[in-house]
């Protein structure tokens, strides 16, 4: 195992996101609180990454800057080339539907959505037909394993169903990044296995570039790369290579 | 069904109860609007329906209704031998040559009297008027103190019934008949010899005289002669616009009372709607985070939230109309302010009626779910997510 600085993290052609010079704060009570500060890094294609440190220092929020759904103050994104800082914010909607699969701590299903109808939501966003949603929902459903579970709702699944319910609506439209906060940590070791073995499956067998926030050593161990967030004055990461 | 729809109905349904409630608030206003509008065209279906556009009416100028108005036998001579009245089977001219005087009835049941209208009607009253027809037993005799009652004047008031008698004008007078004349003003009159009412009355003049034309594109050649006739100081009106004239008084206070009490518990149904949609958005600030993540653009969030509101509308509306419609059964009976005669009507649901009730009532949803789908449209998506 080695740690090394960031400022040596890969360069070149298969590089998917390239953050550079990325700060973020929030203001709470008028006071503002600095939570990420100049983070440079870049994530190739391809890649299993985990993202570890501390509670509070900033996972999350670095999480939500790649996946677009929340936007640095300063510095610049780049996804595939293009700078997501940029995009307009109905632009940055369409851009997360094409490219980017969220997986979340609490699965955040529709409760009164089926199964097979919360993967299939995603879809509506797509010029696919009604048909061709349907099958491509049971497909994705099929490849978590849950081919026979289509008509339940959330409420009758089990934490581990919910959350391979939720990674199938992640993939089902086929997206070149999944982010995941925390996806197991809600679950039972057994269900954590099993959700963890998919998304390396999806890593190694489908491409599918992954970030993923954890706590639990053993998740991060799934992956190929880790980074420590660590919470000093500012932020800053600590690379981890997995032989 | 669209997922997105689908999605919205069945969140609906999973707060039902306070959806219910605020469905019934709103299907409360809608019955109260649609009902005043039902009076409203009641009322005006009536007194429409009382004339004819074939048929004149001559009154005195100035005279907004008959009981003002005096025509002397000479002019009703006048009147009645113009070439434009059309000749009857027995070779007379269908003309009507009426009086109209208000009696004091009491009521049935309560010891308030109201007024009805008495018509002193010509030989030819019926062949002026085809909507009339006598019902149940028989015509009055001509130069008798013989009376008809209207259809909707029985079971209404005291002794008006056939085989009973009425005393007005210092003398007794026989119910022999009743007729019905479609729902119009005239149901709610009593009808008898004008020779034998203006007699007992004490004058000598008629209130008015109703022709039928031959041709009713003469009218304004009629018009324009005899209004311009310097023996004559009287006005012709299409009956139709006469009577529907009578209705303005009374049609526009429904109106404004409808109106104002609409207004008001719409008020109150906005703010019952707004406050469940608040709720619904609240309880849902996770999915809407999800729903924006997964690429969701605001405005389908907002148009979702909208819709839910306007489906919670259209189950009012539903509810509302249909309990509106049940007042079709019932019958109304008040005094017109401008004829000063009891007028009974019914409520009337016309297509008019449902397609503006339907557009107030989206209204309303729309009102109630604005402010709560635009609070979902701007949350921002972290702090949506945040929400567990
Ligand atoms: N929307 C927000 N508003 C205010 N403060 C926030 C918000 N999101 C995160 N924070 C703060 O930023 C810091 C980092 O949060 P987060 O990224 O969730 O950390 P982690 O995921 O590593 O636990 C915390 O101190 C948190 O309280
Ligand atoms: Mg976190």
């Amino acid at each position: 195992m080695t740690v090394l600085r960031v400022s040596d993290a890969p360069t070149g052609e298969d590089v998917l996101i390239a953050l550079s010079d990325v700060s973020k704060s929030y203001r709470r009570g008028g006071q503002i609180v600095p939570v990420l500060s100049k983070l440079t890094f870049d994530i190739r294609r391809k890649e299993f990454l985990a993202l570890m440190g501390p509670s509070g220092s900033g996972k999350s929020t670095l999480l939500n800057l790649i996946a677009g759904i929340d936007s640095p103050d300063h510095g610049s994104i780049e996804v595939g080339g293009e700078d997501i800082t940029l995009l307009p914010e109905a632009d940055l909607a369409d851009w997360r539907a094409a490219n980017v699969g969220f997986i979340f701590q609490f699965y955040n299903l529709m409760p009164v959505l089926t199964a097979l109808e919360n993967v299939e939501l995603p879809l509506t966003l797509t010029s696919l037909g009604r048909r061709d949603r349907r099958d491509r929902a049971q497909l994705a459903l099929s490849l978590v394993g849950l081919s026979d579970r289509v008509k339940h709702l959330p409420s009758e699944l089990s934490g581990g169903q919910q959350q391979r319910v939720a990674i199938a609506r992640a993939i089902v439209t086929d997206p070149t990044m999944l982010v995941a906060d925390e996806p197991t940590g809600d679950l039972d070791r057994q269900s954590a296995e099993e959700v963890l073995e998919i998304m390396q499956r999806l890593n190694r067998d489908l491409g599918k570039t992954i970030v993923m926030v954890t706590h639990d050593r053993r998740a991060a161990a799934r992956a190929r790369r880790i980074m420590h967030l660590e919470k000093g004055d500012l932020s800053y990461l600590v690379e981890q290579r997995l032989e | 069904m669209p997922l997105l729809l689908a999605y919205s109905l069945r969140n609906l349904y999973v707060r039902k109860l306070t959806n219910l409630l605020t469905a019934t608030g709103m299907a409360l206003v809608v019955f109260v609007y649609a009902a005043v509008l039902m009076l409203d065209s009641g009322l005006k279906q009536t007194l429409v329906a009382t004339g004819e556009d074939t048929n004149v009416i001559f009154v005195r100028r100035s005279a907004e209704v008959e009981i003002q108005s005096l025509i002397d036998r000479r002019q009703a001579r006048i009147i009645e031998s113009q070439p434009e009245v059309v000749i009857g089977a027995e070779g007379a001219p269908l003309v009507s040559k009426e009086s109209a005087v208000l009696i004091s009835r009491p009521r049935r049941g309560g010891k308030q009297a109201s007024n009805v209208l008495v018509r002193g009607v010509g030989p030819a009253a019926l062949a002026v008027r085809p909507q009339v027809r006598l019902a149940e037993g028989r015509m009055f005799r001509p130069g008798s103190n013989e009376i008809v009652i209207g259809r909707a004047l029985a079971g209404r008031f005291e002794d008006v019934e056939i085989g009973s008698s009425l005393r007005f004008a210092h003398r007794e007078w026989k119910i022999v008949g009743r007729f019905d004349a479609g729902g119009s003003g005239f149901d709610s009159e009593i009808w008898g010899d004008s020779e034998q009412l203006m007699q007992s009355f004490r004058r000598d003049f008629f209130s008015s005289v109703t022709v039928r034309l031959a041709d009713r594109s003469s009218f304004d050649t009629l018009k324009a002669r005899l209004e311009a006739d310097p023996r004559l100081t009287i006005e012709a009106k299409r009956e139709r616009i006469f009577y529907e004239e009578q209705s303005r008084l009374l049609s526009g206070f429904i109106q404004m009372l409808g109106i104002t009490l609409s207004v008001m518990f719409s008020l109150g149904a906005v703010i019952g709607a707004t406050i469940t949609m608040y709720a619904a958005v609240a309880s849902r600030m996770m999915e809407v985070g999800v729903l924006r993540a997964l690429g969701f653009r605001r405005s389908r969030i907002l148009v979702a939230f909208l819709v839910e509101a306007l489906l919670l509308a259209l189950v009012g509306w539903v509810v509302g109309l249909s309990f509106a419609s049940l007042m079709m059964q019932v019958k109304i009976s008040t005094l017109n302010w401008t004829s000063l005669s009891e007028l009974a009507f019914r409520f009337v649901l016309t297509p008019e009626i449902v397609l503006r009730s339907l557009v107030f009532a989206l209204v309303m949803g729309f009102l109630g779910g604005f402010l709560p789908a635009v609070r979902a449209a701007r949350m921002k998506i972290v702090d949506a997510l945040r929400v567990a």
